[in-house]
């Protein structure tokens, strides 16, 4: 009989060949133990609230308003929601089109569409297009989008850094592109080397590759740091000379932990370089209500930003977009409530301001315990998590461990990270699901458990590696079967 | 008067349900990327209400809208431009727009609208046929039913002889059932391709068949949450793996979409506080649907020139306009099509936005239009008399 068609043999080569490490074989196996009884600790996804951080209070009221309006007609509505709130979701709901139950328009709510362009004007200091701004349901699914778009075949190129969050690597495979790599490097607090870029590029070239984009993820993930002005304005002029278009993954632009480099965006820093590059490079700049100190992932909300992409292909996009006729309506308004925040004086703001406060230095203070812990093993090399939600430690493997991996079938940070988590309910991400030089290991971990659980998290996870070390480094002594 | 804000006890605790049924009740955190699991048993148990047929929750998959589910299965099973997906003409163009977007063939199969838009198992045997002879593989058959834009429900024996086609053919069945709870006719009822399947006695190894649901139409209406699923049944783990996989690159469609999911399978029951209130509203909805679809049918029927099928299910009207030669000379000179021409007149006339039937796919040289439902009742007249006016200078105008 024929192969059917859902028959593995009949599938779509490009799907089998799509790769998301963040829910892979670690997860799955932690799930598995998990559904076993064991206590497992999830840092192998930045999903802020399964870890126990509590949503922002004021959004959570407008949007409940929203929800369910016949709660406006109350005249008690005012005994259990602050009069901003009421008022707000009131402004919502009048830019809504009959409400959260109804399609929008497939590019988002003009009206929020409009805030976001507000924010970016304010954020940056120049003026944004709101008929440019694509709402969407997260914003990988607006990466997808335009990958999609960009991909015409195998023969077309992206830039992507390595170590990468592993959406780009997916995506670029389920189209049927070439994902080229261009390696941070580690030694430099993963900074990005110009040269690096060319050389990529070359050698992308010289296999037959038209490079058409370049991603940037900034601040990093999987790796965290923040990339400072001048770095921003040689990639620009990179893609400016090599005819890339740049895609500016900026989903934790509020997540910044040190004070040398605040986040400046891929745009300010293109407009402030002024004509051609500010006129001629194709910019499209991806945004969140998942991250910052909002972590609203299950909302799946998202945007995404046009600048200097002719309106033909902004035409096409559009038409694309409304296929799905729109993005969910609640998770706009989540949007609109994030660049459009509440101001001194409107009677949530001190609540407001103490949340958001209070998330952002409990996560930095994190980030330092974690790269701290990290760094108090022999064995683990761990840069400062500039920005973003991951720590992203190099674990030097001994040999012998590297043996014990190629004979158990696995690779070796797969390996290690599974022995940890059956050691200690630690469920992270090996660094091979993001990318690594040969022969280096990494594995990410997020900074979001509780900060009265780190401590005992890091301990739990040295008492493992001291374990692992005196099992398979040489050096000590004899050795464990 | 005091009003004091009332919550039956029933939502309470149902929504305490949910809350416990997502880990540290985070209604803000990434779900499970097939959907929560509590959700996804409440939705395998309405369905096994529904059609008295077992229904597995590892075999759902929630999406944002149906509309990504649909994405999903055509990125799976096309390959490139030889892999043919049997469409009904006319259809919803979500189908045509996915299949190019994923580089496969649409391989349309016509429905019959002297028969009511009848779906002829001989009519399915002859396309496949030919699109073999072209060289095509043809890997799955979409059928909506209820239909849109065509508003026809099956038979059921017409559906046992789906069922028997995709089955002798080796081919995925893709139900397209967001319509099931919108039924107008008293002598048609839905029935799913699972459950038809299933008491034919064909289990997973015999068919694979694919349920999308949605909470955008019904009687809910909810389009704006994107809240939706697929029932993926009839093949291997290792291909829910493949489908996993995929689903696990966008982390998981949106939380409140998967609740109002759950929800709309699992209505309250009879004992429960909001029993009485919710089949009050849904009553009243679905009569409601179902006298607009009459006025309107009538309505167009009244027309010169126009038949318009009855709408026994979904929310459109789909009626053939026989438009006059100097109108359609007309249309050509305007460079445009026909039945566009015809409905951009309408619109610059009236405000009234009808979509051309070209959209859809017709039998070439037949005209339609589909019109929904649902402007309400009380505002329907002056919509008819719009139109009807519209329509006698237009065919006025053209005159031959």
């Amino acid at each position: 009989m024929a192969p059917r068609a859902l028959d593995y043999e009949s599938l779509n080569e490009n799907v089998k060949k799509v790769q998301y490490a963040v829910r892979g074989e670690l997860y799955l196996r932690a799930s598995e133990l998990q559904k076993e009884g064991k206590k497992i600790i999830f840092t192998n996804v930045g999903n802020p609230h399964a870890l126990g951080q509590k949503p922002l209070t004021f959004p959570r009221q407008v949007v409940a308003l929203c929800q369910a309006p016949f709660l406006l007609d109350d005249p008690n509505v005012g005994l259990l929601f602050p009069a901003d709130a009421i008022a707000k979701a009131k402004h919502y709901l009048a830019l809504t089109a009959g409400g959260l139950g109804a399609y929008s328009d497939s590019r988002g709510m003009p009206g929020v569409r409009k805030e976001v362009a507000d924010f970016i004007e304010r954020r940056d200091g120049y003026p944004s297009d709101p008929e440019l701004i694509f709402l969407t349901d997260g914003a990988s699914k607006g990466v997808m989008q335009i990958l999609n778009t960009i991909i015409r075949g195998e023969s077309d190129g992206v830039l992507v850094p390595v170590p990468q969050y592993p959406l780009y690597s997916a995506a670029i495979s389920l189209f049927g592109g070439s994902l080229v790599p261009y390696y941070l490097e580690e030694t430099e607090n993963w900074g990005l080397d110009v040269n690096n870029l060319r050389q990529s590029v070359a050698q992308a070239r010289y296999k037959g590759i038209t490079v058409k984009a370049m991603v940037i993820i900034n601040p990093g993930n999987p790796t965290g740091q923040c990339l400072s002005e001048s770095n921003l304005r040689e990639i620009l002029r990179f893609c400016y000379q090599e005819n890339l278009a740049l895609l500016g993954d900026e989903v934790y632009q509020q997540n910044i932990y040190q004070d040398e480099r605040p986040f400046i965006s891929a745009r300010k820093v293109m407009m402030g370089m002024g004509p051609p590059i500010s006129k001629e490079v194709q910019l499209v700049s991806f945004h969140t209500v998942s991250k910052g100190y909002w972590g609203e992932c299950g909302q799946r909300g998202g945007y995404f930003e046009m600048t200097n992409i002719p309106p033909k292909t902004v035409d096409e996009i559009y038409k694309v977009a409304s296929v799905s006729l729109s993005p969910n309506v609640p998770a706009q308004i989540f949007m609109g409530l994030m660049v459009n925040p509440l101001k001194p004086g409107d009677i949530s703001y001190e609540q407001f301001i103490r949340e958001s406060k209070g998330v952002l230095e409990s996560l930095r203070r994190r980030a330092r315990m974690m790269t701290d812990g990290f760094n108090s093993c022999k064995n683990v090399i761990c840069n400062f998590t500039e920005g973003a939600m991951y720590s992203f430690p190099q674990i030097q493997l001994p040999p012998k461990a590297i043996e014990a991996a190629k004979r158990a079938g696995k690779v070796p940070d797969v390996f290690y990270c599974l022995k940890l988590l059956e050691a200690t309910g630690i469920s992270t991400v090996p660094g091979s699901g993001f990318g690594q030089k040969d022969g280096v290991f990494h594995l990410r971990t997020t900074i979001l458990p509780a900060e009265e659980e780190m401590p005992e998290i890091m301990d739990s996870f040295k008492k493992f590696n001291n374990e692992f070390m005196e099992q398979y480094d040489d050096r000590s002594g004899y050795s464990r079967m | 008067m005091v009003k004091v804000m009332v919550w039956h006890a029933d939502a309470i605790e149902r929504a305490w349900q949910i809350l416990d049924q997502i880990p540290g009740r985070a209604t803000g955190a990434y779900s499970h990327s097939q959907g929560i699991k509590g959700l996804r048993d409440t939705i395998a148990a309405g369905i096994e209400a529904r059609d008295g047929f077992p229904a597995d929750p590892n075999d759902i998959f929630l999406t944002d809208g149906a509309s990504p589910a649909v994405h999903m299965m055509m990125q799976l099973l096309i390959r490139s431009e030889k892999d043919g997906i049997l469409c009904p003409i006319p259809q919803y163009p979500l189908y045509s727009a996915s299949i190019a977007l994923h580089g496969g063939t649409l391989v349309p199969y016509y429905l019959d609208e002297a028969t009511g838009w009848g779906l002829e198992v001989s009519e399915l045997k002859k396309q496949l046929a030919d699109t073999k002879s072209k060289g095509i593989t043809p890997r799955a058959v979409v059928v909506i039913n209820p239909g849109n834009p065509t508003g026809q429900v099956l038979a059921e024996d017409n559906q046992r002889g789906i069922v028997e086609f995709c089955k002798q053919e080796g081919l995925i069945l893709l139900a397209d059932e967001v319509y099931q709870e919108n039924v107008y006719v008293p002598e048609k009822k839905f029935h799913s391709f699972k459950k038809v399947a299933r008491s034919m006695g064909y289990g997973e190894k015999d068919i694979s068949i694919v349920s999308f649901q949605s909470v955008s139409k019904g009687y809910y209406g909810e389009c704006g949450k994107r809240g939706g699923y697929m029932e993926v049944t009839g093949f291997g783990p290792e291909i829910r793996e493949q489908i996993y996989k995929v689903a696990s690159v966008n982390l998981c469609s949106n939380i409140s979409g998967q609740i109002l999911a759950s929800l709309v399978m699992s209505p309250p029951k009879v004992g429960d506080e909001s029993y009485e209130s919710y089949y009050a509203e849904k009553d009243g909805i679905l009569s409601s649907l179902m006298r607009r679809a009459k006025t309107l049918e009538d309505a167009f029927n009244n027309l010169e020139g126009v038949t318009c099928n009855k709408a026994e299910g979904a929310m459109y009207l789909f009626p053939c306009i026989r438009l006059p030669e100097k109108a359609i000379k007309a249309a050509e000179a305007a460079k445009t099509a026909p039945d566009n021409f015809y409905c951009r007149r309408l619109l610059n006339a009236t405000g009234i936005v009808f979509v051309p039937g070209s959209g859809f796919g017709q039998v070439p040289g037949t005209w339609h239009f589909r019109c929904t439902i649902l402007p309400q009742e009380d505002k329907i007249p002056a919509v008819v008399s719009r139109l009807t006016e519209f329509h006698k200078s237009f065919m006025e105008e053209f005159r031959n």
